[in-house]
């Protein structure tokens, strides 16, 4: 976000690697101030030796299938094996007119990347290994979830009070057995939080979703601005049966971390 | 302060009141188009939890409607020469001109302006503005609501009668041009309101479309001459309609927000508009007075409020509305089931929530069911095919085995599950030839082996293109590897654009007559199998070229004939990009079509995850078999080493 300077984004790795976090994540987009997602993971790497590296979620149809492929192996095999590689179609036409990428027949085009990074379709001429990236596909409509249940390990929610997580995982869970998959899938969350400056938060994510229109101002309400909010939000979230919640910060300090291990303690 | 209410029906009424309560400070002004006593409709319905909010929210309205209240208890069901009862449904009505004459009143009591006859023509010039102006609202147009209107359900027309219900009554009439349904309620100690419904094609039949009020008005009191007890059908602008669902994607924009029909809409036949528009008018008062007149954030508050709850009363008045577009094809089942099936068409109940509200009612269902007095619920009642003994509705197991080789999924296989076995008999097509499932699906091997399909194209990216299919040696191995079947159940697959399944559809099969090689198939094996057989079947493609549902239960039908004993419903997998709609029990609503459509039993799974749902959908008639996903229950954990320490403690 804008704000988070490279240190900033670095230390913020480390001490989520030495406190109690299990994964750090990014998101993507292209047309803001904001970094890339790969080379901002590949430099987390070489911060930390524990936490799972993961996108949450990455446009996969803005980049060449074996571009995509490599970058995220390369992270893969840079961390030791570490990639939670979250992919979806995005949501913003401008993105995709920045990157030259046409926008129309992104969800087919994901599907085929889903196959090749999956798959065994190149005979590994395009290395390093992929093998162990943990796969999420996120995105709600009926053809996201039966590309997560075909491809992927898990599915990557978008946000949203623990019911609309609740009824997600459900689709999920549906979709997942209807491809006779054993097994569950891995139900990834996220959440926005500011403790600090809760306005700047709110004035963070207005900016960030003024393209979703209307729905900008229910995601800023959204934001979790009291440790209370937050212990509510994970416990909503674990009885909805979420494997791992991701809590995106709203604010660019350091501080908000140490916070949010205190509220979480 | 200014607030300017378009509509004065009972949300914007109702609002009015709210505000004006809330700040004495504030001007509110209700705009009406109509004068004060004329309207449209005749009784209204409220829940008892609705209720309950409209004591909380002004104790003096609350007193006044429930003075003048109708009350009861009763769904009654008037079926085949038959009458069903179900108590514990607790429902309250009045008189739609009641009502509003007491939210008037009390509007002049706490200091609300009231206009009537007035037409607004721009928009108005306040510091609040609210579209209360109903489904056709003038408002919606000042902004960008994102608003979508479709036509839901059967042509309906809305009468009253001086026949006193005393009971929530559906009624059933059928006639020569096909089924009319009423639903007839009671609002007062005089009045019932009586609606009559019919799908377009039969009303087209009777000829109503041609018909003036009167003549329509005449039709139908003669048709339903027996639940009028002689009494006469009154009218009100009483015309034939096409329900409009309306939703919109925001329900505010700038100091303009919209609530009641302007905002959505839900169909009449679970009786929750003006329901729905009265908490709308609660939860907004609410959120102003929370937000201190920080109007932006009362409208989001507002909004993340009631969204979940009007979307949930949408789907489920989506589903009650298809329910009785489709009420024939229910004419088959006994009348308990047909009863239950109608009290569950929502989804909102069922039979746990129902055996609360009327043990008696489910006691007898299940009697029905069991054939003893007393019962275990439907899914724990036995079931019989082709001499087949199921002691209960869940207790197949599914199996799958590959017909030959080339037919495999994948280089591994499947042994044999205890219990009660359905044995699949698969050619996988050209979906074959794939890793194994927990890697994930239709990920080609590296080193595979040829797959056939009747069309040319690969089934997903990276696929092999599809060779011909040698039709003789399929058959051969369907035939053989029947022969060889161990099993209660024989199952073929054609399903999920596996070879057979790719015959269907016209996604991936160009000849005309598709069902040719699969009932080939069909019959061999039915001269091979004397057990059950069971054809497993995609009843809809989700795609709009391909089959689609009503395709799909023709060829459930000819399966039946063809000698078909089971119908496993499923839906889609034909192509790789299809379009699916996944939920808990997705499937259940298209097995009930194939049931009670193709009349044909049914197996059916989706994702249903409770002994409930089984309970309700083999007691609705919507399935006769389930298959089911009961998740381990959580209800135990280890205690950590202080807790037991501490245990420990307590009890030395």
């Amino acid at each position: 976000m804008p704000g988070a300077t490279g240190d900033l984004v670095l230390e913020w790795a480390r001490r989520a690697d030495a406190g109690p976090f299990s994964s750090v994540a990014v998101l993507e987009r292209v047309v803001y101030d904001s970094y890339d997602p790969f080379t901002a993971l590949a430099a987390a790497a070489a911060a930390t030796s524990r936490v799972r590296l993961a996108t949450m979620i990455a446009i996969g149809p803005l980049r060449s299938t074996a571009l995509l492929a490599k970058q995220a192996a390369s992270v893969h095999a840079l961390s030791g094996g570490r990639l939670t590689l979250g992919l979806a179609v995005g949501a913003r036409t401008e993105d995709f007119d920045a990157a030259g990428v046409e926008h129309k027949g992104r969800g087919k085009r994901l599907g085929e990347q889903l196959a090749y990074i999956r798959g065994d379709v190149d005979g590994d001429s395009v290395g390093p290994s992929r093998d162990g990236i943990e796969i999420l596909v996120g995105g709600l409509s009926g053809q996201a979830y039966a590309r997560m249940a075909r491809y992927a390990d898990g599915y990557a929610h978008n946000g949203g009070p623990p019911r609309a997580f609740a009824n997600a995982a459900g689709r999920a869970l549906a979709a997942w057995g209807d491809l006779g998959r054993p097994g569950k899938p891995k139900l990834w969350g996220q959440g926005y939080f500011a403790f600090g400056d809760a306005d700047r938060g709110s004035d963070y994510l207005l900016d960030y979703y003024a393209f979703t229109g209307p729905f900008a101002e229910k995601i800023a309400a959204g934001n979790l601005t009291s440790a209370r909010a937050v212990k509510d939000f994970v416990r909503g979230y674990e009885e909805a049966g979420c494997d791992e919640l991701v809590l995106f910060p709203t604010v660019p300090e350091l501080d908000e971390l140490e916070r949010l291990q205190e509220a979480l303690a | 302060m200014k607030v300017e209410i378009v509509g004065g029906g009972p949300a914007g009424l109702y609002l009015a009141i709210l505000l004006r309560k809330l700040d004495r400070g504030v001007d509110v002004r209700v705009l009406e188009r109509n004068a004060p006593d004329a309207t449209f409709g005749f009784g209204v319905v409220f829940s008892e939890e609705t209720l309950g909010a409209l004591r909380d929210a002004d104790p003096e309205t609350h007193l006044e409607i429930t003075d003048t209240f109708a009350r009861w208890d009763r769904i009654d069901i008037r079926f085949q020469g038959r009458e069903l009862s179900s108590r514990g449904h607790s429902f309250s009505a009045i008189a739609r001109r009641r009502l509003l004459e007491i939210l008037q009143e009390r509007c002049r009591e706490v200091g609300v302006t009231l206009e009537f006859g007035v037409e607004v023509e721009e928009l108005p010039d306040a510091d609040l503005v609210v579209g209360a102006d109903g489904s056709n609202s003038f408002l919606r147009r000042f902004a960008d609501f994102g608003t979508k209107v479709r036509p839901e359900g059967s042509k309906y027309v809305w009468f009253g009668t001086d026949h006193v219900f005393d009971a929530f009554t559906f009624a059933f009439r059928e006639t020569e041009h096909g089924l009319f349904n009423a639903h007839a309620y009671p609002y007062d100690e005089r009045m019932s309101t009586f609606i009559v419904e019919c799908p377009e094609a039969v009303w087209r039949a009777a000829g109503l479309d041609g018909m003036d009020e009167q003549e329509s008005l005449a039709f139908c009191e003669q048709l339903f001459a027996n639940e009028l007890r002689g009494r006469e059908l009154y009218s009100n602008r009483s015309l034939w309609l096409d329900f409009p669902k309306i939703t919109n994607a925001t329900w505010h924009s700038g100091n303009l927000v919209i609530l009641g029909d302007a905002a959505h809409t839900a169909h009449f036949s679970i009786g929750s508009g003006t329901k729905l528009a009265m908490e709308d008018s609660i939860s907004l008062a609410a959120a102003v007075a929370r937000r201190r007149w920080d109007l932006g954030a009362a409208f989001v508050d507002y909004e993340l409020e009631r969204e979940p709850y009007v979307q949930r009363t949408q789907d489920a008045a989506s589903e009650s509305a298809a329910y009785f577009g489709r009420i024939a094809s229910y004419s088959g089942l006994e009348p308990i089931q047909f009863a239950f099936n109608l009290i569950t068409r929502a989804g909102r109940i069922t039979h746990s929530t129902l055996s609360v509200r009327d043990p008696q009612f489910t006691r007898a269902l299940d009697s029905w069911f069991g054939g003893r007095p007393v019962s275990p619920p439907p899914a724990f009642s036995p079931f019989e095919l082709r001499g087949v003994r199921f002691e209960n509705r869940f207790e197949l197991v599914e199996s799958a085995v590959a017909v030959s080789p080339e037919g495999r999924l994948s280089p591994e296989d499947d042994a044999r599950p205890e219990g009660k076995v359905l044995l699949r008999l698969t050619h996988a097509g050209r979906r074959a030839s794939t890793e194994p499932r927990y890697r994930g699906v239709d990920l080609p091997l590296a080193n595979g082996w040829p797959v056939v399909a009747p069309t040319k194209r690969p089934y997903a990216p990276f696929g092999p293109p599809p060779g011909v299919p040698d039709e003789h040696a399929v058959l051969e191995a369907f035939v053989t590897a029947a022969g060889n079947a161990r099993a209660e159940v024989l199952e073929l697959d054609m399903a999920h654009g596996y070879l057979l399944g790719s015959y269907l559809s016209p996604l991936t099969n160009d000849e005309d007559d598709r069902l040719r090689f699969p009932l080939q198939v069909l019959e061999a094996v039915r001269v091979e199998w004397e057990g059950p057989l069971a054809v497993r079947l995609s009843v809809t493609d989700w795609h709009p070229r391909g089959n689609q549902v009503d395709d799909g239960i023709a060829i459930a039908r000819a399966m039946r004939e063809a000698g078909a004993d089971l119908i496993h419903v499923e839906a889609g997998q034909t192509i790789h990009d299809d379009r699916p709609q996944y939920r808990r029990g997705f499937l259940t609503a298209l097995s009930d079509r194939v049931r009670n459509e193709a009349r044909v039993p049914t197996l059916v799974g989706g994702y249903l995850t409770t002994l409930d749902e089984a309970n309700t959908i083999v007691g609705a008639g919507r399935a006769d078999l389930v298959l089911l996903d009961l998740p381990e229950p959580r209800i135990e954990r280890p205690l950590k080493l202080g807790e037991s320490a501490l245990l420990g403690e307590v009890r030395a």
